[in-house]
């Protein structure tokens, strides 16, 4: 890696300013920027460490939702009572991130914040329709994804908590990647009330809403109402591991998978 | 006196002496030897596939923070390195050499492939070094490229190697072919399949490093190394690149993580480390990370072929007829011209009894890196493009699969047999590892379990191969005449202290294959000395006279072969002194596991007394017998081993993802006498998980520019632990007849025998499908595609 000068802050507030340089980059659970700096891809001037920031850390019940630290790390969700209790999926969800390394060190913020195509979070941010919490505001899940990498995120805007609403039901199911395990496609599923919200995420460039079998699972609650909902190819993602056409009809397996997980 | 527990000889299932120091983290590798004063070095790469080096600036990076040297190609020059030796010359039909151009160790005006080595930058710190070399400005006139094997041989494709004409490196044959077309004129039936052998990336766990010292008091150089044969790279590096005599050359190769292939040949990095050594009077120190491996440790396999099966009415072969083209990559390595001939076609009659065989390789040159043996060498490409072709033709004729190998198996009795393409297996029992195989996998019983499968939706299927290999590589004088530029003995010395203990030097190396136990069981059941007691020393040109190295399951047949012959010379020199000691006739004593008698009498000494007596010669004959306990032999084989067996593979494929698992595995092999078998089964197993993981899994992916897409783990699939299936390994002994063990050798059998079964077994997973070829590896896109094909093209 490049050179890089390494700041400590305590506080937000210390870490907003110290990312008020352009060239400056946060780092968290450092899984995936550390590989980035090792392979020379990326050259900050500074990177400021957010670990040691008390108020980023911790999963909480607040009313009708469960509220996670930017610094938690996936081990931590995927093995807390709390959120098994509340929002299963989501727990689920964490635990088959990467392997035991990954999960000890990579946290929800970096992942949202990163938004990388085959992440696992972005797919649940998205279909549990939750709000991302920032140094400077608040942002919805459909406002918030908005491409390749790309979040509503500006530079040195710290991505503080992601609140999730408790919802009725939540499933999950992905295929991953033979090679890198991250996620070829997957399909986030959440029912509360009578709002169905289908995420999809590792299939295309960014996480997107399946508007076909949300409607259709409104209708009717069970696997076999996406099985014969056909999504498009067009702007999928094609790469040597798997074709768009692929990609497209795994998101039909993985979304019949994630409903009847869901119950 | 030293009493052997039985449990330590031949046969003993002993835990891993070399254990204890690797489970506690104590393993010493070449990169974790730092010396005083050293400097670390990182090499400029190029990143096009084909380019012309216009210019080569290093003005800049020279004035780098930290950098010492930086170093290209002229330079080298300018010190008349040489280029790297290939040390396998192959001939053309017509009799005539192959093409062989020149391998510069940094580029000299052209860069190959991408990956090829420009310049060296030498300095403080690993990470001031790739600093400096990042500051290398290289112009790069670029020229068009081919990186895939049929492309190169295309009329108009971009030329590799200026006067290599077609691409074409060799045009090479083996068998007579009107006889063959003669079989073929017989033939009832004829079943033709074309089949690609996936190109492969070695991925040893310990990246390649390489320290060069060089003491100017001395005028002596020392290489470590992470190699499977440090001789080797002495003789070749010496000779042929730095010209420094082998007196004043140390090549080490310690512990060292893995090498499947890769490490055996002589790399640019060994050469430019020790010259810079040299050049600057400090130690200079080069270590690999994963992505440079990727891209320059040579990869394995990448064959096109067809292949031909004639067959009687009785589904007896007639013959059989091969034509394949082999890529070379970009360069020649230093043993690939040999894996697709003398380890590839003299392997295509496999476990059967076929009368006549035509092969014809053609070589070819492309824009990737270059490609060499990889675990199995040739002979998996050999027993896939065969047990693929065996299911084939039982498909074909409606004969059963495991009847059509039953028919034309070599029976137990027509050994020693003799193969048409050169080869004479000694022994083998075909039959008996097929019998076996079928009960521990409940072949009779698959059936029901793909009713069983199918009912959870799932497409279920069970595939064989009853393969052959030939290992223990070899007699030199064979060797020799099909073009080999070195003799492939082996040498083994083993000193027996005054006191009893045992030093074993060895010219095999170890690098996961567990010689510090096995040699030592070989020992303890000669001389009946503990284990504890016998060191292994290998991998040291200062240590060991001289050695061939481990590759080719050669360490046992060869190695241990050779350490036999010096425990004989060591018995033999022991008798003469233990007759003197104890005053009788030298052929009236007898030895067994470390007592000497005098037969028929009560009358012993143990081995030790016989050393103290020959290292401290109060009472000792010293007008007849020298003083000292040590003895080297050298010993040749007199033909290749043939290990051979059956392995079956059972999976479940998911039509709805195209998701291959693998459910069982059952591997029966005969790898001849086993030392210990805990380690075999280690071995196999292992070698099966690369050849799942070759079937399944792996792939090296070029696209037609000839960049590298697979060029880490996030697009090269590596088996994982929950990829690989319940793996059943047993033996079935038959002896090898030609050596003193009866060993034939367990490192390759695994990766040789495993890939057809599986693949036999997918296909007959998607039997409703109608699928006839299937290039490996049978991922889940691929499966989807065929499983879907129908419905997909309807929906369009
Ligand atoms: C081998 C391996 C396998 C993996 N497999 C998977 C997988 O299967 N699924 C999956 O989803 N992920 C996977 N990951 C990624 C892993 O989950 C990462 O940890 C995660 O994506 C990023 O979290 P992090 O804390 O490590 O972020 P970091 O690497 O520290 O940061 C990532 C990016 O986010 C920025 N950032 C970090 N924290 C914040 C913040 N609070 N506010 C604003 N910006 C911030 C950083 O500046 C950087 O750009 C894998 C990683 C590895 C190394």
């Amino acid at each position: 890696m490049y050179d890089f000068a390494y700041h400590k802050p305590g506080s937000v507030a210390d870490a907003v300013k110290l990312l008020a340089d352009p060239d400056a980059k946060a780092i968290s659970g450092g899984h995936t920027l550390l590989p980035a700096l090792k392979h020379r891809l990326n050259k900050p001037s500074a990177l400021v460490d957010l670990s040691g920031i008390a108020e980023l850390r911790g999963i909480k019940r607040v009313g009708n939702a469960i509220v996670i630290g930017a610094l938690t790390r996936h081990v931590e969700v995927a093995n807390s009572a709390e959120v098994a209790a509340a929002i299963p999926a989501l727990a689920y969800m964490a635990s088959l991130i990467g392997d035991v390394q990954v999960r000890n060190r990579g946290t929800l913020g970096g992942s949202v914040a990163n938004n990388d195509p085959a992440a696992d979070y972005p797919a649940a941010v998205l279909g549990l329709g939750a709000t991302v919490h920032t140094s400077s505001r608040k942002i919805a899940a459909d406002d918030f994804f908005q491409g390749m990498f790309t979040t509503a995120m500006e530079a040195g805007e710290i991505l503080t908590a992601v609140e999730f609403p408790i919802v009725d039901k939540a499933g999950y199911a992905k295929m991953r990647n033979p090679a890198s395990r991250y996620v070829m496609a997957g399909v986030f599923v959440s029912k509360s009330g009578g709002a169905v919200r289908v995420a999809v995420n590792g299939a295309g460039p960014c996480v997107f809403r399946q508007a076909a079998m949300e409607a259709a699972l409104a209708a009717n609650w069970s696997p076999d109402a996406v099985a014969g909902i056909k999504q498009s190819a067009a702007d999928l993602n094609s790469d040597i591991h798997g074709s768009a056409e692929y990609r497209a009809h795994l998101v039909g397996v993985m979304a019949k998978r994630a409903v009847a997980a869901a119950g | 006196m030293n009493v052997v527990a039985p449990f330590e000889g031949i046969g003993a299932s002993l835990r891993r002496k070399e254990d204890f120091r690797f489970l506690r983290g104590r393993g010493a590798y070449t990169d974790d030897f730092n010396r005083q004063g050293q400097l670390h070095a990182w090499i400029l790469r190029s990143p096009h596939a084909h380019a012309r080096l216009t210019s080569v600036d290093t003005a800049a990076a020279a004035k780098m923070p930290g950098v010492v040297a930086v170093f290209t190609g002229a330079d080298m020059a300018k010190d008349n390195i040489g280029g790297l030796p290939c040390g396998w010359q192959i001939h053309n039909k017509d009799g005539s050499p192959m093409a062989e151009p020149a391998h510069p160790v940094l580029a000299a005006d052209k860069v190959r492939h991408v990956g090829d080595p420009i310049a060296v930058a030498i300095a403080a710190t690993r990470e001031q070094a790739r600093d400096a070399a990042e500051a290398i400005a290289v112009s790069y006139d670029v020229l068009p490229a081919v990186a895939n094997t049929l492309d190169a041989v295309k009329p108009g494709a971009p030329a590799v190697h200026d006067g290599v004409g077609g691409n074409l490196c060799y045009d090479w044959h083996i068998g007579d072919k009107a006889v063959l077309d003669a079989a073929f004129a017989q033939a009832a039936k004829i079943v033709s399949l074309d089949m690609v052998n996936n190109r492969l990336i070695p991925n040893a766990m310990e990246p390649r490093a390489a320290l060069g010292e060089f003491d100017p008091t001395t005028g002596d150089y020392t290489l470590h190394t992470t190699s499977q044969n440090p001789h080797v790279i002495r003789l070749l590096m010496g000779a042929n690149v730095l010209h420094i005599p082998e007196s004043k050359l140390r090549v080490v190769a310690p512990d060292v993580g893995g090498g499947f292939g890769s490490k055996i040949y002589h790399y640019a990095e060994e050469a430019i480390v020790t010259w810079s050594a040299g050049k600057l009077g400090r130690p200079v120190k080069w270590t690999a990370d994963r992505s440079e491996s990727f891209m320059s440790d040579a990869h394995g396999r990448d064959h096109v072929s067809n292949a031909q099966l004639a067959l009687d009415a009785n589904g007896k072969i007639l013959g059989l007829k091969v034509h394949t083209y082999a890529n070379m990559g970009a360069y020649l390595s230093t043993f690939a011209p040999c894996v697709p001939t003398y380890l590839y076609a003299t392997l295509l009659a496999g476990t059967y009894t076929t009368p006549v065989i035509y092969c014809e390789v053609k070589a070819v040159f492309t824009n990737t890196v270059p490609v060499d043996a990889y675990r199995g060498a040739g002979r998996p490409e050999a027993t896939f493009l065969l047990e693929r072709l065996m299911d084939v033709a039982a498909q074909e004729t409606g004969i059963d699969r495991v009847e059509l190998r039953r028919r034309n198996f070599i029976q137990p009795d027509q050994f020693p047999y003799q193969t048409p393409v050169a080869l004479q297996y000694d022994s083998g029992n075909y039959q008996a590892t097929l019998d076996q195989a079928l009960v521990t996998a409940d072949w009779a019983g698959f059936e029901s379990r793909r009713a069983e499968a199918a009912k959870r939706g799932k497409l279920r299927g069970i595939g064989i191969s009853t393969y052959l290999e030939a290992c223990g590589i070899a007699p030199s004088a064979v060797v020799g005449s099909l073009g080999a530029r070195a003799g492939l003995y082996e040498v083994g010395t083993i000193r027996v202290h005054p006191t009893g203990s045992v030093t074993v030097l060895t010219g095999a190396h170890s690098h996961g294959q567990g010689h510090e136990t096995t040699f030592a069981q070989l020992v303890a059941d000669k001389l009946g000395v503990p284990t504890a007691q016998v060191d292994i020393v290998h991998g040291d040109t200062a240590k060991v006279p001289f050695g061939m190295g481990t590759y080719g399951s050669r360490s046992l047949a060869v190695g241990g072969s050779a350490m036999m012959k010096a425990m004989d010379k060591i018995i033999a020199k022991g008798k003469r002194i233990a007759a003197h000691l104890m005053e009788a006739s030298v052929d009236d004593i007898e030895f067994d596991r470390g007592t000497f008698r005098v037969a028929g009498t009560d009358k012993t000494k143990a081995l030790v007394d016989i050393s103290v007596a020959a290292y401290v010669p109060h009472n000792y004959p010293i007008d007849e017998i020298e003083p000292g306990l040590e003895e080297t032999a050298f010993y040749d084989p007199k033909n290749f081993t043939y290990p051979g067996g059956c392995h079956i593979a059972e999976v479940e494929i998911c039509p709805e993802t195209g998701k291959v698992s693998m459910v069982n595995f059952t591997a029966v092999d005969d790898v001849g006498r086993v030392i210990n078998p805990m380690i075999v089964e280690g071995q196999v197993q292992g070698g099966i998980a690369q050849g799942i993981g070759q079937a399944l899994l792996e792939t090296c992916v070029y696209d037609a520019d000839g960049q590298l897409l697979s060029g880490s783990m996030m697009d090269y699939t590596m088996p994982r632990a929950d990829d690989l299936a319940p793996v059943s390994v047993a033996t079935h002994t038959t002896l090898c007849t030609h050596n003193p063990l009866g060993v034939k050798g367990c490192g390759e059998v695994g990766a040789i025998g495993s890939p057809p079964a599986v693949i036999n077994a997918v296909v007959d997973a998607l039997r409703d499908y109608g699928v006839r070829s299937l290039d490996m590896p049978a991922t889940p896109a691929k499966m989807w595609q065929i499983i879907n094909g129908g419905r997909r093209m309807a929906a369009e």
